[in-house]
């Protein structure tokens, strides 16, 4: 298998990016708010996140159901629901995503930026053949010819490992399984090869081996070209050998930033450390050491004052009425907890 | 897909069957015979006339003789049009019932697409609003009342069209045309307009949008199939409430289709013509159904692969 | 919760015919839609408060309804009086022919208010009877299933592929125009559609957790489908009765329209918008009036069903 590599300028640009000689990220978030209007009042499901991400690294987003992490990925490219509204700055190479103008954004998406989602099933269309679907991104973004587009599509079906491309790329979707649908998505995804993959979720609705499957290829991805990826789960198990950083969120708030080694070894949120105790653990073998987190994420609509988690907290004491600060860590790392460090 | 639309084509039987039954048990049950209004006819001749028309068979012989009768599509002769046979009348009014049936039905499904989709794409602004406001009052007010509203002002008091009547020219077609066509436009503007909405926010238009498509292309690419098989499979319903209207329709503009060779029929008591109009439009009505499902299946890849698994 | 009730009849008292009628009373008591119930229909009422057009519609409906009942009672001609001086005669306030006269000098007014109270009784009881045939049929083939159910949804399609509308007029051509008859076979017609919700609902509602924490405490079929699975089809019902209702008197208005329902000197909407388009050059009002009225009562009816649709189901507000 083989990633194609970025043509030389970009790549360049991406190599003084992570040098530093040009401060500029790939992505950066800053202060980023996304609300719903809906008939019971005003729904907060992202208030006011900062992350980065440079060329080539992957991020992972972790947080569970209604944490704000899809909408956080939905934002970036302006695919939100129509009642809903993105305020900050999302600067993708310097220019805000948030403000630009359908055209501007659709000269990225597919492009530059794609996105591939929880649902492969009901993410491609099922009224089209995939070949329809592929050729599509090619005529939009490279204005290729038919033959040239369709030998581009079945090479990409073939790195992630399609059987009999040139066949299958002629069916429609409901004839591939849950697992294909899902690499379809991602070869779909990397037909221009883009700088940055949002997967959103993409392995929740596939069953455990075909999940294997599709983090196979994402890490496979990972070592074999520039692209970057933002990588949005509840799942902390497919972060673990795929991300270099990971983002805790909960109610719309960064909770915990770190390393991947700090979040896994030395977790400082109680809500980093309740995440890992309900990933299911082969070398912990019994059951009892899988726990979730007692009660439910609070109601978007109100929320608290304080700490959105002190309900849910073990460790929750008077100063959590008062929401904590984002706090720098030594290591480099975030937190928001007025929790001590913890030790080893 | 050749086995499916055989499949359907083979449940068109029953139906028939059933149909021509009830049609034929009806009318046979009913209380006076069609020489009733005769009433000084000598009973010798009456006699005469009822072994002419089969009438003193026993009644199961008499349901099976036109059972054959209709396999070879012969619906006998009229009682009330002396010398015409069920067959001539309707070869006579099809030509101008179909016409006026197909224009309506094109019409209506052009504009009710066009309308849903637009009020679909600019939802909740008065366009939207207006739209369906007026789509509703399209669906209410009943074709024989928008009818006579139409040739008194348009035709009366405008002087713009002539009020009926039929020669086949167009200035003739246009009201009949617009007062059959206007309920289901807005019965299709209403239904497209929903499932526009809802193939709007599913995820595979989301995932086009991804791909950085224009949203005329996503719409045109991605939304419009699939927003459009609602619509085609009311098609099938519609042609029935089409046939329906075209009976009120062809009675106020005075056309000469079947529609009013079927009222005339049903008021003489004309058994033959009216159950011949039945079964001639509940064969119209299989049929047309039928395409809509072979339209459907073309539509809609999970049907048309349906056999190959 | 749910999860539990179904542990608790498997293994402790499924198999026991005494504890059958306490099961039964128990699974009653845990039944979350009659607590859901009470919240939800305050919710769709809420909503419904909130639908402009549905309370306009609504309102103009009971004013209508009300102008039905009374108004004839207070106008001082009967419906059949023929009032020979007075022959079509324009709308007046000065002679109390305030909507105007018709071709034998029959007010109008009267006339309109009695013939509306035709085509609303129309409408309403042959929605009964359509109501009775479809939830029946519907409730009987979702539950039961199977071979049963695809018999009957069967049938169904093939009646669906008819031409009614012509077995209705053949049956009124057949049957003569008597009033019962338009309320039996307008509404013997009309079924077809509430089978297939009906029958919908019930194959949801019967994979539920409660109707099988029922069926697993042995209750009877026919008491699971009328205390567990009717209550639950009230909402799609009543929006469905609200769409039919409007249907139905346009079926009717069809009829009489081409002079196959009510007769003379008995009168519905359809019959006066047929006398009325036969006179309509040199008497408007004959109508215009009935017309109006006709087109009102269609026109709020379906507003009410769509906002009672809306208000049940509120998947697409969000």
């Amino acid at each position: 298998m083989r990633w194609t590599r970025r043509t030389i300028y970009e790549a360049g640009a991406g190599y003084q990016a992570s040098t530093g000689t040009i401060e500029m990220s790939l992505l950066e978030v800053r202060n980023l708010t996304v609300s719903f209007d809906t008939p019971e009042g005003e729904v907060h499901a992202v208030n006011g996140i900062d992350f980065s991400l440079e060329p080539g690294e992957t991020l992972a987003v972790v947080g569970e159901s209604g944490s704000g992490k899809s909408q956080t990925a939905l934002s970036l490219l302006g695919l939100l629901a129509e009642n809903g509204r993105a305020v900050g700055e999302a600067r993708y190479r310097g220019r805000d995503l948030l403000s630009m103008t359908a055209t501007e954004l659709n000269e990225i998406r597919g492009e530059q930026i794609a996105m591939i989602f929880q649902d492969p099933m009901t993410s491609l269309n099922p009224y089209m053949s995939i070949e329809q679907q592929m050729l599509e991104v090619l005529y939009r973004h490279r204005r290729m010819k038919k033959a040239e587009a369709r030998e581009r599509a079945v090479e990409m079906l073939r790195q992630v490992q399609i059987p009999d491309p040139e066949q299958r790329i002629r069916q429609y979707p409901h004839e591939y399984s849950g697992g294909m649908q899902q690499r379809v998505m991602i070869a779909m995804g990397l037909l221009c090869e883009p700088d940055l993959l949002i997967a959103d979720e993409p392995t929740t609705a596939l069953d455990v081996t075909v999940q294997h499957q599709i983090s196979r290829l994402m890490r496979h991805l990972r070592t074999n070209s520039n692209t970057a990826i933002l990588l949005i789960t509840h799942d902390l198990g497919v972060v673990a050998g795929l991300c270099d950083k990971v983002l805790v969120m909960y109610a719309g708030q960064v909770m915990e930033f770190g390393s991947v080694e700090d979040i896994f070894y030395r977790p400082q949120h109680p809500y980093t450390r309740g995440l890992l105790r309900s990933v299911p653990r082969l070398d912990r073998g019994d059951e009892s050491g899988m726990h979730a987190i007692p009660g439910n994420p609070p109601n978007l609509l109100e929320l608290p004052a304080g700490c959105p988690f002190r309900d849910r907290c073990e460790s929750a004491f008077e100063s959590c009425v008062q929401m904590p600060p984002l706090e720098q860590l030594p290591g480099g790392g975030l937190k928001r907890c007025h929790l001590e460090a913890a030790d080893e | 897909m050749l086995k499916y639309s055989l499949r359907r084509l083979l449940w068109a039987v029953p139906t028939l069957v059933l149909l021509i039954t009830l049609a034929f048990f009806m009318m046979r049950v009913a209380p006076g015979g069609p020489f009733d209004s005769e009433k000084s006819l000598p009973p010798e001749i009456e006699a005469n006339l009822n072994a002419k028309y089969h009438l003193d068979e026993p009644l199961v012989q008499q349901y099976f003789r036109y059972l054959g009768q209709i396999l070879h599509l012969d619906f006998g002769p009229s009682f009330s049009y002396k010398d015409w046979t069920v067959n001539e009348l309707i070869a006579d009014g099809f030509p101008v019932s179909l016409t006026i049936g197909s224009l309506a039905m094109l019409l209506a499904f052009f504009a009710g697409t066009s309308i849903g989709t637009l009020a679909a794409l600019r939802q909740n602004t008065a366009v939207d609003y207006g739209a369906m406001g007026t789509a509703m009052i399209g669906i209410s007010i009943p074709n024989f009342v928008v009818a006579p509203l139409l040739i008194l002002l348009v035709a009366v008091y405008a002087g713009w069209l002539p009020a009926g009547g039929w020669d086949w020219s167009w200035q003739r077609m246009v009201l009949p045309v617009i007062t059959l066509a206007l309920p289901m436009i807005a019965y299709i503007a209403r239904l497209m307009r929903g499932s526009m909405i809802e193939v709007l926010h599913s995820n595979f238009i989301r995932t086009a949008r991804a791909k950085g498509l224009p949203e005329t292309t996503v719409i045109r690419r991605h939304a419009l199939k699939p927003a459009l098989l609602p619509v085609i499979s009311f098609m099938g319903p519609a042609t029935a409430g089409l046939i329906t209207g075209s009976v009120v329709i062809e009675r106020i503009f005075a056309i000469p289709g079947i529609g009013s060779y079927f009222v005339q029929g049903a008021m003489n008591r004309d058994y033959t013509l009216v159950m011949g109009v039945v079964v001639f439009y509940g064969i119209l009505i299989i049929l047309f159904n039928f395409l809509v499902d072979l339209i459907y299946a073309w539509f809609n890849p999970r049907i048309r692969y349906e056999d190959h698994g | 919760m749910p999860g539990s009730i179904r542990a608790f009849g498997t293994k402790t008292m499924a198999d026991n015919p005494a504890l059958e009628s306490a099961n039964d009373a128990f699974a009653q008591a845990l039944e979350q839609p009659e607590v859901q119930g009470r919240s939800l229909w305050q919710d769709a009422w809420h909503r419904l408060l909130k639908n402009r057009a549905a309370v306009v519609s609504g309102t103009l409906l009971l004013i209508l309804l009300l102008l039905v009942i009374f108004g004839p009672m207070l106008s001082p001609y009967d419906f059949d009086y023929t009032d020979w001086d007075n022959i079509y005669h324009a709308p007046s306030l000065a002679n109390g022919h305030v909507f105007g006269t018709d071709a034998v000098g029959r007010d109008l007014f009267v006339r309109t208010l009695v013939g509306g109270r035709i085509s609303l009784l129309v409408g309403l009881v042959a929605t009964l009877v359509s109501l009775l045939i479809g939830v029946t049929y519907g409730a009987v083939a979702g539950y039961f299933g199977g071979r049963l159910d695809q018999t009957m949804m069967r049938l169904v399609d093939i009646f669906y592929a008819m031409p009614f509308m012509f077995l209705v007029i053949l049956l009124m051509v057949v049957f003569g125009r008597h009033i019962v008859l338009i309320f039996v076979a307008i509404g013997a017609v009309n079924w077809l559609d509430m089978a297939r919700i009906v029958r919908g609902q019930t194959l949801s509602l019967k994979n539920t957790d409660y109707v099988e924490a029922a069926k697993v405490c042995g209750v009877k079929p026919a008491a699971i489908i009328r205390r567990h699975i009717l209550p639950n089809l009230l909402g799609v019902v009543m929006v469905y009765v609200t769409l039919t209702i409007p249907q139905v008197i346009l079926v009717e208005s069809f009829l009489s329209f081409l002079g196959l329902g009510v007769q003379e000197p008995m009168t519905s909407w359809g019959a006066l918008v047929n006398d009325g388009a036969q006179d309509m050059e040199s008497a408007p009002w004959m109508l215009v009036f009935p017309a109006l009225f006709l087109t009102v009562t269609l026109y709020c009816l379906n507003y009410i069903g769509d906002g009672l649709r809306d208000a049940l189901d509120p998947k697409d507000h969000l």
